[in-house]
């Protein structure tokens, strides 16, 4: 069970090539001279002109800060949603998971424009202006149903008789809780955190209806140049994040194998 | 575990962010510039019919491949060592947190004339431009979606019980049955998450086509985004008929799964 | 794996919060909220100025700079939400829709010296004949571009985009303003003072082409004609100019029935809530040397007469940024389209696309 075959090694270094393919374009011209698609030279000029750029910094942090946040509390909502949905029975459960999947199948433009209606109008009674928290709100709403998607096979997959065995062990519901139910979840609302944290990174449109006047992420940065062309400049950062996340990776599986080896 | 309390928030929250926002939706789909009811919305969406069906077969095509090549992968993944397992499934998220329109104009360059794989293949003889078609634009979506799929489904599979499978060799399965008897059976509830996953946002998705299609690969979610704002009841009449034909999709997909699956 | 999303999740959430830090530091001259298009100032590239820090520095003013791709973005910002921006930049004919409409604020003069070196011609704009409203920022013309060892005979105007010796090679503008205005000229309709009859008549002519074409294009028409993807292609002059610096084989046409001239003004929309600010950016943006500094970069036609002074001969004597007076002569403006016109060309576009 333990040995991967060759087979599957093939099979999945296959698929690696597809997934790295465009990463490696992307690292390629990050480090050419010329702006355009043409090879024209090595350099490391878009490195150092990236750091100099605010616009491109300031949207760094807003993407990942959003992306945090985002992915956070839409994990917390919607696996408590998700086991509250398990618990209802019959026409109440099928209403519910059916609205639960309207952000899933309403058109990003859809949603982005009607959420925008909805603040301006919350905008107007409360005096707010649309900034970062309703960026923050709106990528909530749109992940929300992908961690009740990805925990809910969890829960039907579960033994209920789990949670009372604990409970007759002793412990409080809490803890039964805790130990029990989001331990036996946990890879449902991981892949649901994940999914949240992938698709908050790459919103442009809804973040583009609800950002307002002072806020700006790197899509929006990205898209708004459609009509021009994309600097390298973006390229050099898109390698600089990538090669932050291998290296932590790197570490990281360094650090268990070792783990592992003392056991 | 009981709590049905647990579903409030979420139902507050999605009442506030998705009802109301899709009630607007309606409304508009169903009236004209003066605020009075009319169908004339509806109607002017009835000419783009075929780009309808053209986007639905292409969110079809790029589903069932993904599944192809996903499915596969999650069963083998699945069967390594847990540290390995991890492994992979962040290599494959990782390219996600790249931008979404830097992702697809690096395919552009990969496909182009002249580009690697046209280098790759001249080597043999072949010549040509491999972007600017519909072929194009399902690599592209496959690209876009595949860990959606992959996702839910490895999950699902890490949760069977080692000891059914188990059970069944001892019975005298051979491997294929256990699969068929076993594994695909409980893995059921992933690849509806996965078809769901991948099949509604492919179906609405913009931006793809119109880099990697040619004249005639112009999808609904193109066509959304370019009438919004110069007549936003035609947008909202053609989003919502979208989202009708995703609606049906999915209830047709829950007769095949088991009945606890989505919607 | 889970540990490794915990790291990298809270590397972010420290640089994040340092930079809530860093914003933070607001300066007492206060804000200005400029919305403009994307990639549409210098902002420290191939070593020129960063004008926008530059104008921090100089006003000690905060500049919340974001970006749109379209006019109709923009539009839809300023009339479905409420945010306040203090300097837009909409185009010609979405300026005057923009005034019927009430959404512009007037300018006051006094408050922006540098307005006396802009050109007459960029004064009085057919879309604001009273002069009250705008300031132009940019302004170019639509001309073609095309791979001279694959085009035999030098065009002269767009017939050649219609060409079926050049089937499969021909890209076109994927918007519907241009690309109807290009249509309409081959048949000899001027486009500014166009009807519904005659938007008919374009769309015919935009269905002959399609089959020839091998996509409608915007950005992507750099990649596609710098590396010799593409043979011919009708798109923004300023834009055509960088695009000869990067392949040899590209050459120029400006038609010789003239082409669309179109020009982005600053304006300062109604839900402006610092307009002193706002007019200081616009006269900023109008010093000579931030104007010339500008138009280095971007390579449009610069308004301001003392900047162009500052330019080097190359970009001076170049016909793709600043075409000859005859020329723009000749050359019609989408001064004031009727909305309701407008909206219709759309629409007509997307269908032809669709089909």
């Amino acid at each position: 069970m333990k040995k991967t075959g060759v087979l599957t090694k093939i099979y999945i270094a296959l698929i690696m090539v597809f997934m790295y393919a465009p990463i490696a374009v992307l690292v390629f011209y990050s480090f050419n001279k010329s702006r355009s698609a043409a090879w024209g030279g090595f350099t490391f000029e878009w490195y150092l002109e990236l750091f100099k750029s605010h616009s491109i910094m300031n949207a760094l942090t807003n993407t990942l800060l959003i992306a945090v946040l985002a992915s956070l509390f839409a994990t917390i909502l919607g696996t408590a949603a998700a086991i509250g949905i398990s618990n209802l029975r019959g026409k109440t459960r099928l209403f519910v998971q059916n609205i639960s999947n309207i952000p899933i199948i309403s058109p990003d433009i859809v949603m982005g424009v009607s959420l925008m209606l909805l603040f301006t109008f919350l905008g107007i009674i409360f005096n707010f202006e649309m900034g970062f928290s309703t960026v923050l709100l709106s990528h909530i709403c749109f992940c929300v149903p992908f961690v009740v998607l990805n925990v809910m096979p969890r829960i039907r997959r579960m033994d209920d008789s789990l949670y009372d065995a604990a409970l007759d062990l002793g412990c409080t519901p809490f803890q039964a809780f805790r130990k029990v139910v989001i331990h036996e979840l946990m890879p449902g609302i991981f892949s649901g955190a994940l999914i949240s944290f992938t698709y908050s990174l790459d919103d442009f449109v809804i973040t583009h209806f609800t950002q307002g006047a002072r806020f700006q992420n790197l899509s929006t940065e990205i898209y708004s140049l459609l009509h021009r062309k994309i600097p390298p400049t973006i390229n050099a950062l898109s390698t600089l994040l990538f090669v932050v996340i291998i290296l932590i990776m790197v570490l990281i599986n360094i650090r268990d194998r070792r783990a592992e080896r003392k056991k | 575990m009981k709590s049905k309390l647990l579903s409030v928030p979420y139902l507050i929250w999605m009442l506030v962010f998705t009802m109301i926002p899709l009630v607007m939706i309606a409304v508009t789909a169903f009236s004209d510039n003066n605020g009075h009811f009319s169908l004339e919305a509806l109607a002017s969406a009835f000419p783009y019919t075929h780009v309808f069906l053209k986007s639905l077969w292409i969110a079809l095509l790029s589903t069932v491949l993904c599944l192809v090549i996903a499915y596969p992968m999650a069963y083998m993944v699945s069967q390594m060592r847990e540290s390995t397992q991890n492994v992979v499934v962040m290599l494959l998220m990782i390219p996600m947190w790249m931008n979404f329109l830097l992702r697809i104009y690096a395919w552009v360059l990969l496909l182009q004339s002249g580009g690697p794989l046209d280098t790759l293949l001249s080597a043999i003889g072949i010549h040509g431009s491999y972007t600017n078609n519909t072929a194009a634009v399902i690599v592209g979506m496959i690209y876009e979606y595949l860990p959606f799929m992959f996702l839910p489904i490895y999950t699902v599979m890490g949760k069977i019980d080692k000891g059914l499978v188990e059970a069944a060799q001892d019975l005298g399965s051979n491997k294929s049955e256990v699969f068929r008897k076993v594994i695909f059976p409980l893995s059921i509830p992933g690849i509806i998450s996965g078809i769901t996953m991948v099949f509604v946002p492919s179906a609405s998705t913009f931006v793809v086509a119109q880099y990697l299609g040619g004249t005639d690969d112009i999808m609904i979610g193109d066509i959304i985004d370019r009438i919004f704002f110069t007549n936003n009841h035609v947008g909202a009449a053609i989003s919502l008929i979208l989202m009708i034909f995703i609606l049906i999709f999915l209830v047709l997909m829950n007769r095949f799964g088991d009945e606890e699956a989505i919607v | 794996m889970k540990k490794a999303l915990t790291v990298v999740l809270c590397i972010s959430m420290l640089g994040s919060f340092a930079s809530l830090f860093a914003g933070c530091s607001k300066t007492d001259a206060g804000e200005v909220n400029v919305y403009n298009w994307g990639d549409y100032a210098a902002e420290g590239q191939y070593g020129l100025m960063n004008v926008i820090d530059e104008f921090e520095k100089e006003t000690g003013i905060k500049v919340n700079y974001t970006s749109y791709e379209t006019n109709e973005d923009l539009y839809n910002m300023l009339k479905n939400s409420n945010v306040s921006y203090d300097v837009v930049v909409p185009s010609d004919y979405m300026i005057s829709k923009m005034i019927k409409e009430g959404m512009l604020l007037e300018i006051n003069y006094d408050n922006i010296p540098n307005y006396q070196y802009i050109n007459n011609r960029f004064k009085h704009l057919d879309c604001d004949p009273e002069n009250k409203y705008t300031v132009v920022y940019q302004w170019g013309v639509t001309a073609l571009v095309y791979d001279k060892t694959k085009v035999k005979n030098k065009p002269t105007n767009w017939d050649v985009l219609w060409d079926e010796n050049l089937k499969g090679d021909i890209l076109m503008f994927n918007n519907s303003r241009d690309a109807m205005a290009i249509a309409m000229q081959t048949l000899g309709i001027t486009p500014s003072t166009c009807t519904k009859e005659d938007i008919d008549k374009a769309s015919e002519k935009l269905r002959v082409q399609k089959p020839l074409l091998k996509k409608y294009v915007m950005d992507q028409v750099f990649t596609e004609m710098e590396t010799s993807q593409s043979t011919i292609a009708p798109y923004y002059a300023g834009d055509i100019a960088m695009m000869m610096e990067e392949n040899e084989d590209l050459d120029y046409c400006l038609p010789d029935y003239g082409s669309n001239l179109f020009y982005d003004a600053m304006c300062i929309p109604t839900c402006s809530k610092n307009k002193e600010n706002a007019e200081k950016f616009i006269n900023f943006m109008q010093k000579p040397e931030i104007a010339a500094e500008n138009c280095k970069y971007l390579r449009y036609g610069c308004p301001n007469d003392e900047a162009i002074k500052l330019l080097d001969d190359e970009i001076r004597n170049n016909e793709l940024t600043l075409p000859s007076e005859e020329y723009l002569d000749k050359c019609y403006v989408f001064g004031n389209l009727d909305p309701e016109l407008y909206e219709y060309m759309q629409e007509q576009f997307v269908n032809i696309q669709a089909e």
